[in-house]
């Protein structure tokens, strides 16, 4: 082999900025994300009341799907009620059902969204709710 | 792999008669497998009843929105409520309801010996969601579709921005969104129970479907009660029907064929 030695550490050189991403972040995982369910309305519901329109393992797994398919339900349909498992009725809307109780986005869709790396279009059109600076007494 | 000429030939003839008899043989074997495709598609197509029970029209009084303000109100109310950008140029300018004159609102029938009177009054133009909307047929997404209610409506998740349907439709009634929507409003004054737009996508008059949704009129209508009526076309005693019977109306560019359900008092 001819310069069998450049081409030896060429090759270390590569593999060590190959692999660099992994070196570096090693150790250094993110926390998970603790979506926080803090807001006004919600503190407002009784605790016994005190669910999303369907439970929280459903929400966490499948809200994009139940998202999609309101959307199709509500525009194509023009069938705004959506009648959960518990035979509950609710108006379908993403900024006046879903954004009423989580108005904080931030802390709420943003946290896993970031931890997952997904970044869905909602907020292209439709409108966050506006969170107040957050204060430090009270 | 070597292949002399009459090897070709024989393969290729082979083919071709497969080609050619392949759905013949498939229809005589197993009938029915190769359109199960095109008609399931068929089946989900909203099938539309002969006789709706619910067809939204409007009809537009212009003698009482020539009043001062009527029409700034209304104009106003349907900007607020939907979020509509103001650019401040009629390049950029996103439309659901706006102002226009006799000449240009009913151009080509024109009456060179009407009064000159009418020939100013403010008509108020939107969208006309037609029976026939020529905007539905040439959008290749399906983004633009007619409810079962007759309201022309959009689903702008879909719009790729092709602006086809600008170009079908024949009154102006579509705008397309050359730049941020949000870059033109106030954000204090954003009406937060509605979405605005992005840039990209082509918007026009809703009809106020979500106000429909909860049993609400139109913004406009509320915004002007003696000038504006909304009703159901095919309820013969609805409020609109029975001011069409007693007054004649007209109705933009009829020759077209779209039958538009917005009707004009003059």
């Amino acid at each position: 082999m001819y310069d069998a030695w450049k081409i030896l550490v060429g090759l270390a050189i590569f593999v060590a900025l190959f692999t660099a991403a992994f070196w570096m972040n090693a150790g250094k995982a993110a926390p998970v994300p603790e979506p926080k369910i803090d807001t006004p309305e919600i503190k407002k519901m009784a605790k016994a009341e005190r669910k999303c329109v369907e439970d929280k393992h459903f929400m966490r797994t499948t809200h994009m799907q139940l998202i999609n398919h309101w959307r199709d339900q509500a525009l194509r349909d023009g069938n705004r009620d959506y009648i959960n498992k518990d035979g509950k009725k609710y108006y379908i809307s993403l900024q006046n059902t879903c954004m009423k109780c989580h108005s904080n986005k931030k802390d709420f869709c943003d946290k896993c969204h970031d931890y997952t790396g997904v970044s869905p279009y909602c907020w292209d059109c439709h409108i966050a709710p506006k969170e107040e600076p957050k204060r430090n007494e009270l | 792999m070597s292949m002399n000429r009459r090897e070709f030939i024989k393969i290729a003839g082979l083919s071709t008669l497969f080609g050619l008899g392949g759905k013949g043989a498939f229809e005589l074997l197993r009938p029915g497998t190769l359109d199960a495709a095109v008609h399931h598609g068929e089946e989900h197509a909203p099938e539309e009843p002969a006789e709706a029970a619910i067809r939204w029209g409007m009809v537009i009084d212009v003698e009482k929105c020539s009043e001062p303000g009527v029409v700034d109100k209304c104009i106003k109310a349907c900007h607020s409520t939907h979020n509509i950008p103001d650019f401040g140029n009629s390049k950029n300018q996103v439309k659901w309801l706006w102002r226009d004159d006799y000449e240009h609102t009913f151009a080509g029938n024109e009456n060179e010996y009407m009064d000159d009177h009418v020939k100013e009054l403010p008509f108020l133009c939107l969208c006309n969601h037609c029976d026939e909307p020529p905007c539905v047929r040439v959008c290749p997404t399906k983004a633009t579709f007619k409810r079962p209610d007759g309201v022309v409506a959009m689903d702008y998740h879909r719009c790729i921005g092709c602006r086809f349907c600008m170009a079908a439709c024949p009154y102006g009634s579509r705008s397309f969104n050359w730049f941020d929507p949000r870059k033109a409003l106030n954000e204090k004054e954003f009406n937060m129970e509605f979405p605005t737009r992005m840039r990209g996508v082509v918007e026009k008059c809703n009809f106020c479907v979500e106000r429909l949704a909860q049993d609400k009129l139109p913004a406009c209508v509320e915004a002007a009660p003696q000038a504006l009526f909304f009703g159901n076309l095919a309820d013969p005693d609805s409020n609109v029907r029975q001011i069409l019977r007693k007054r004649s109306s007209m109705r933009r560019k009829l020759e077209l064929g779209t039958k538009p359900s917005v009707f004009y008092l003059v």
